[in-house]
């Protein structure tokens, strides 16, 4: 029976963890001041009132205790959802996910699973002191084991956080917070009907002058910047990666086939990051259908700046607007 | 419960007190004092095999006749023969590398054989004692050692979890499984189910043993942690992790510390068994220290000639788990020299099966390297699969040429 809810990303995602809490007695919600404040975003906001205080853990402040307590809970056969309150605080834990949460499914060939979801708001544009804005999805994407995902719309934040929680592998789920709460972002979704599978990239606007590649965050900018680059007549194409790790190029070379060219879109500083990832694959899949070089924009290799210039830092719609004609005019 | 107070100046004593605090020097001194057992240290069976009336833990060993100690006698030659037997493999080149547990006998069969079937058992990677315990296949373990596998038991069906490398992980692990059993209503009378986590003295400097405290306490987790103090973290003595006992460190978090001699089985059994009666019931987690020695390296990669002096060695010597069981047992008329020969016999069949079985592990095939990253399917990694596979066919092609 179709139910149709006009949801924000921020209340999508409520919905969604109340739904997986009630169709599996064994999910579970960890994290600091999930449960009486509701998160610091209010994402848990209501949970532990009708879920109660042992299914929804205000826990003690230590993220390598709540994930590493959250693979002992898997182990023993529950399904944890831990929320990290920002990006930033996650390396505490980088330990009991890298060492851990990533390898027991391997190590032990297959007899534990580990059907564990991190969720971690990240991105910047808040205006936010530091260790508050970071985008550290490519340092996770690199450890094997891991799937590392994001969402950019509330259709997939309802529908993508209930398809990592029933998964048996272990997900890094990256939340776009500068648009939890974003009414212009408002989506009607059908709250019944699934779309069927969620993650894997996906073709969010169609075109052929070129093709934007971005998760996250940045989709949102891509698409505005495609929007305005119609006005010029160009028409891009822009891709959402949704999965960061293992990643799901085979749209991005069917889009590159057709366009020719590349941006890839990201907050995260450039070297060694998943637009470095993209790029390399994309000459190697799509050689003889580029007429120019994959071309990136993205964060600086800095650390991130006071919140006075993140404007400067942040890849906007005039810097993939700038890239796409640099890219045109090759 | 037993402890002793830390005593220590409290502020504004005066310079007199202040004055009769020790120096660093002596405090490290002091330090290695308190750390040689002192009164606090639960034992029921002496170096010299005089069994020590306790009337706390009488109760627990009170079925412990002289078949059950035999049966102990026999776990712990059984393992330390099998100990040896690996050592001399890694010496030879079968085995990458071993991690001797020479010395440790009493706490890990003491430990492992208090452990009920529904218990949960967390070990670090020194538990080899503790996995024969929970009815793991050494030969199984082994692969371990020989790099063909990094888990190859069953770990349901043991109770007993992987082992774990990383110094420390597995403490907030099985504070998790435990906070689950209790989630479960799994505590709370004499059926109740509880987990044990093993970790070694330099563990305790590790954040995660902390917040492994943190959890226990704060979710009064069925949590035995038990830890072998084996006096060194590679050349790191334990005065180097802990300015006081490590037992006592329990008083902070709120639940109950206590010291047992580790080379003495039966104390071990019982202590083991009145800290998985307190988490059954509810009671939340102890923390057992079993003060032990590591009689021999850390790993085979390891020299402590060049951190710790041979008179230590010979003085815990004269502790060993194994001598103090034998002595009871013959003093008492509970076992005599057949007995001794025949377990002795069987650990030396036991040892040349474990070599025989290393000899023969076989190496596992290339695909495997791909096999169980996920859970799910993963094309990006059937496609590396296959890329490889083919690859190598490549060269079964030319060679038939």
């Amino acid at each position: 029976m179709m139910d149709l809810q006009k949801l924000t990303i921020g209340k999508a995602l409520n919905l969604g963890l109340r739904r997986a809490m009630e169709e599996d007695p064994k999910v579970l919600m960890m994290g600091e001041d999930i449960g009486k404040l509701g998160g610091v975003f209010r994402i848990t906001d209501g949970l532990q009132k009708d879920f109660g205080e042992q299914r929804v853990l205000d826990t003690p402040l230590a993220e390598s205790g709540i994930i590493g307590t959250a693979v002992g809970l898997a182990v023993r056969g529950f399904r944890p959802v831990c929320e990290i309150q920002f990006e930033g605080f996650i390396f505490p834990g980088f330990d009991q996910i890298s060492s851990q949460l990533a390898k027991l499914h391997y190590r032990t060939q297959g007899r534990v699973k580990m059907p564990v979801v991190i969720r971690v708001p990240f991105g910047g544009g808040i205006g936010a002191v530091e260790h508050h804005s970071e985008s550290p999805e490519s340092l996770f994407s690199h450890i094997a084991g891991l799937k590392v995902v994001s969402i950019s719309n509330a259709a997939d934040a309802y529908w993508g956080i209930q398809e990592a929680i029933r998964s048996d592998d272990p997900i890094l789920f990256f939340e776009p917070k500068k648009l939890y709460h974003s009414g212009a972002l408002k989506m009607e979704i059908d709250t019944e009907t699934s779309p069927g599978r969620v993650f894997g990239s996906r073709v969010v606007r169609e075109g052929t002058t070129a093709t934007v590649v971005s998760y996250g965050p940045s989709v949102k900018v891509a698409l505005d910047a495609a929007t305005a680059a119609e006005e010029e007549g160009k028409s891009l194409e822009v891709i959402d990666l949704r999965t960061l790790s293992p990643l799901d190029l085979g749209p991005v070379f069917e889009s590159v086939r057709k366009t020719g060219r590349l941006i890839a879109v990201s907050e995260a500083p450039l070297e060694s990051s998943l637009t470095s990832e993209i790029a390399a694959r994309v000459q190697q899949e799509c050689f003889y259908s580029l007429e120019s070089p994959v071309l990136r924009v993205a964060g600086f290799d800095t650390p991130y700046p006071p919140a006075k210039l993140e404007e400067h830092y942040l890849p906007d719609l005039d810097r993939v607007l700038h890239a796409v004609d640099r890219s045109l005019s090759w | 419960m037993p402890s002793e107070q830390w005593t220590h100046p409290e502020p504004g004593e005066g310079p007199a007190a202040i004055a009769a605090q020790p120096s660093p020097e002596q405090v490290i001194a002091g330090l290695r004092a308190t750390s040689e057992g002192g009164a606090e240290l639960t034992q029921l069976l002496t170096p010299e095999g005089q069994r020590i009336p306790s009337e706390q833990f009488d109760s627990y060993v009170a079925d412990v006749d002289d078949e059950v100690l035999r049966n102990l006698y026999r776990d712990m030659v059984l393992v330390r023969r099998a100990d040896r037997e690996a050592n001399a493999m890694q010496r030879q080149g079968q085995l990458g590398i071993w991690v001797p547990l020479l010395g440790q006998e009493a706490a890990q069969i003491g430990s492992g054989r208090a452990l009920g079937p529904r218990d949960m058992a967390f070990p670090s990677y020194r538990e080899h004692g503790v996995a024969y315990a929970r009815g793991v296949d050494l030969r199984d373990l082994l692969g371990i050692f020989r790099c063909t596998d990094h888990s190859g038991w069953d770990y349901q069906a043991h109770r007993f979890h992987p082992y774990t490398i990383v110094i420390g992980n597995q403490v907030l692990n099985a504070a998790g499984y435990a906070m689950g059993q209790k989630f479960e209503g799994k505590v709370g009378d004499d059926d109740g189910e509880a987990t044990i986590c093993y970790f070694g003295d330099g563990a305790t400097s590790q954040g995660d043993v902390h917040e492994g405290f943190v959890w226990g306490a704060v979710y009064d987790a069925p949590l035995v942690f038990f830890c072998q103090n084996n006096q060194w973290a590679i050349s790191e003595p334990t005065e180097r992790q802990s300015r006081l006992p490590l037992y006592q460190r329990a008083r902070g978090y709120g639940f109950p510390g206590i010291r047992v001699d580790g080379n003495d089985v039966l104390a071990c059994l019982a202590v083991t068994r009145w800290a998985l009666e307190q988490c059954r019931h509810g009671n939340g987690p102890v923390l057992i220290e079993a003060f032990t020695y590591r009689m021999d390296a850390h790993t085979t990669t390891d020299d402590p000639t060049r951190y710790r002096l041979s008179d230590e060695l010979e003085e815990w010597k004269l502790k060993d788990p194994i001598e103090r069981v034998r002595a009871y047992l013959a003093r008492g008329g509970g076992a005599d020299h057949d007995f001794f020969d025949g377990v002795q016999a069987e650990a030396d069949e036991f040892a040349a099966q474990l070599r025989e079985h290393t000899f023969n592990m076989p190496e596992p095939p290339p695909d495997r390297i791909f096999a169980n990253v996920y859970a799910e399917p993963s094309p990006v990694l059937d496609a590396q699969r296959e890329e490889y596979l083919s690859y190598l066919d490549g060269f079964a092609t030319a060679g038939e040429h």
